[in-house]
């Protein structure tokens, strides 16, 4: 267990180093992105360029440039943005953590109980008209684009209804931390969660409706069923227990992915300054300290994610135990 | 409980399939009854109806498109349209079921020992040490080796034969009346399959279990059974104790079911005979007795679907006079050894 969790650390730094590298190049080979042209200003002369990169050190080759913007992004943790002078990389991109863990948490317990449900009550009425309401629900929460379902949410809550009864309790967009006022870090955030949540609640629902209807054809429940054992048990301790491989291999990729920086669109509509913001704002600005900060921190949260799902596995799969 | 009573009744039970070609029978009237502790085997190729007689009985179809009629009683209790409540009270408890592949019996994700208990404290209010330890007994009963480790293992880490005797301890955990087996040992190697044969057998005397067992396998029949039922394309065609129908079967079939075994003694045949033609398609019968288009002794008679009939307990579905009938067999052999 230990050698297997230090290969998958040494992976996690292997494939970091390695995104890390393809960033920083993309940066360079981006035409226009000339960070020096930005840093010094519009219609700077030729010798403040000249003076500027070197300031920078970005005259010095690229090796020394990327080990340098490391070693200021790892160790002395002192990377300035490119963009806004004086702006710290990494405790800017530490005060958006928060914000986009808050919202993908929230969304991903959401998203994570809709799911079982719809998905359970689709696969063991298979055929009915209750699965086909849930299946047709759930194809039109994947379908509707997370930004509009936003819009629709704030227009509804913020302004037209905002002073009826029903939604006089919505904060004014934007985060509240948790630390703060919980109650309202919650009233906050749960509109949010219901938006991102309802594409995941859909597309989980569905895929595990599959799962669990391709499962119930297997001989062991056969088995279980000859058991007499009841078929809600059948159902849950049998069918269920071995659908749910599909179902957290998806969890972790997209919620990796969510962490990283994905949930941007539900970010900007609600107004919260996460990682997904951050992160689009530094691509607009071309600002390379700030772009290897979050892509680092995205990529490690993939990588986390991915650990995590082969985690659980090994509890939901004893096939995989021994595998090991 | 009365002991006079059958235990289990099955009347002109029917399973067909509605598809898109129209109805397909599977199953067609099948009807035989057993005693408390007889083992009974029943016999077919691929296709005669045998599993689906026997899921049938535990109402184990669940293919929403199949239609199950006639009558099972178990104990004088109707089993065909019990509600599932009633019906998951027998099942597993009385009347217990072993597949046909053990590789897939078992739910991959817990252990047998889990498997095993889940049975038990659905039956039995008891708990779960007192249902672990049953479990252990009934693990070594079977003769898995080292049951106290078994117990807590995940049926991948079992082999075959093991996975099969998993499977039969679970199958015993709450001393059902009735044992059905689906082709218990096809899956095995040989040398477990008798392992697992005598272990069956055994039942009888150690748990005082009756048993079914399906096999397409007639040594395994000649083995263990007391009493055989032969199928073909969904009927029963010839029913009788062992001894009779393996010294003189009475249905052409059976007689080339028997005449494809290689023989021990006398002179070694050129080729082993085969019964000519294959079985009908279930959606393709054909009218009348369904060997019929393969039977060396069709007649007219043949046109009408024959019922079982015979004395002293050994019937047959066939239209041939009941007297000639072993010396047309022998014919029929005696045609087949020179080749």
């Amino acid at each position: 267990m230990l050698t297997a969790l230090l290969s998958r650390l040494g992976q996690m730094v292997l494939v970091m180093f390695g995104i890390s590298v393809v960033a920083f190049l993309i940066f360079f080979a981006t035409p226009g992105a000339d960070p020096s042209a930005r840093i010094a200003g519009r219609n700077a002369s030729q010798e403040t360029l000249v003076q500027v990169r070197h300031d920078f050190g970005l005259d010095r080759p690229l090796p020394v440039q990327y080990a340098l913007m490391m070693e200021r992004l790892f160790i002395s943790r002192d990377l300035t943005s490119f963009v806004n002078r004086g702006q710290r990389v990494v405790p800017t991109v530490l005060e958006a953590i928060p914000i986009t863990l808050s919202l993908v948490l929230g969304a991903a317990v959401l998203w994570l109980l809709g799911g079982l449900i719809v998905g359970v009550i689709a696969g063991a009425t298979r055929g009915t008209w209750l699965d086909r309401t849930l299946m047709i629900l759930s194809l039109i929460g994947v379908s509707i684009p997370v930004f509009w379902l936003g819009e629709v949410a704030n227009l509804v809550t913020q302004s037209r209804w905002h002073d009826s009864w029903l939604f006089s309790w919505v904060p004014p967009l934007g985060y509240i931390p948790f630390t703060e006022d919980p109650w309202g870090w919650f009233k906050a955030l749960v509109i949010p969660w219901f938006t991102l949540a309802t594409l995941y609640i859909g597309l989980y629902g569905r895929v595990l409706r599959a799962s669990i209807i391709e499962t119930m054809q297997e001989d062991f429940i056969r088995t279980a069923r000859a058991k007499g054992i009841g078929e809600r048990r059948v159902l849950m301790h049998h069918g269920l227990r071995t659908s749910l491989v599909a179902f957290v291999t998806m969890f972790g990729l997209d919620f990796g992915a969510l962490v990283g920086g994905g949930a941007l669109l539900t970010e900007v509509v609600f107004g919260l300054q996460g990682v997904g913001k951050l992160t689009y704002g530094a691509l607009q600005t071309l600002d390379l300290p700030m772009i290897l900060a979050t892509v680092i921190y995205a990529s490690f949260f993939v990588v986390m994610a991915n650990f995590i799902v082969d985690v659980a596995f090994v509890f939901i799969d004893p096939r995989v135990r021994d595998a090991h | 409980m009365p002991t006079d009573k059958p235990l289990l009744v099955v009347e002109n039970l029917c399973v067909s399939f509605r598809t898109e070609g129209g109805v397909v029978p599977a199953v067609s009237g099948v009807s035989f009854s057993l005693e408390r502790r007889e083992i009974i085997g029943v016999v077919g190729e691929s296709g005669s109806g045998k599993s689906q007689t026997l899921l049938a009985i535990l109402g184990l179809i669940s293919s929403p498109n199949a239609v199950v009629t006639g009558s099972v009683r178990f104990l004088g209790q109707e089993l065909l349209g019990l509600k599932r409540r009633a019906l998951d009270a027998v099942r597993g408890r009385q009347i217990a079921m072993i597949f046909q592949d053990p590789m897939t019996a078992l739910t991959p994700v817990h252990t047998i020992g889990n498997q095993i208990i889940e049975q038990i404290r659905a039956h039995e209010s008891v708990s779960r040490t007192a249902a672990r330890k049953r479990a252990v007994d009934l693990l070594d009963a079977v003769g898995l080796p080292s049951p106290d480790s078994a117990v807590d293992r995940y049926p991948h880490q079992l082999s075959g034969g093991m996975r099969q005797r998993a499977v039969i301890a679970m199958a015993l955990s709450c001393n059902p009346a009735l044992l059905i087996a689906d082709e218990p040992t096809t899956a095995l190697d040989v040398t477990v399959q008798a392992q697992i044969l005598e272990l069956i057998a055994r039942l009888r005397d150690g748990f005082g279990s009756a048993v079914i067992l399906v096999t397409h396998d007639l040594g395994v029949v000649a083995e263990v059974a007391d009493r055989v039922l032969v199928m073909y394309a969904g009927r029963v065609v010839e029913e009788g104790g062992k001894g009779q129908l393996f010294r003189e079967p009475l249905h052409p079939y059976a007689w080339g079911l028997f005449g494809s075994i290689p023989p021990m003694h006398g002179p070694r045949p050129a080729r082993l005979t085969a019964i000519p033609g294959s079985p009908p398609k279930l959606s393709q019968m054909p009218q009348g007795c369904a060997f019929g288009p393969r039977c060396t002794f069709r007649h007219e008679a043949c046109a009408a679907q024959p019922s079982l009939g015979g004395a002293g307990g050994h019937r047959s579905a066939c239209f041939l006079p009941q007297d000639g009938r072993q010396d047309l067999r022998r014919t029929l052999a005696a045609r087949a050894v020179p080749a």
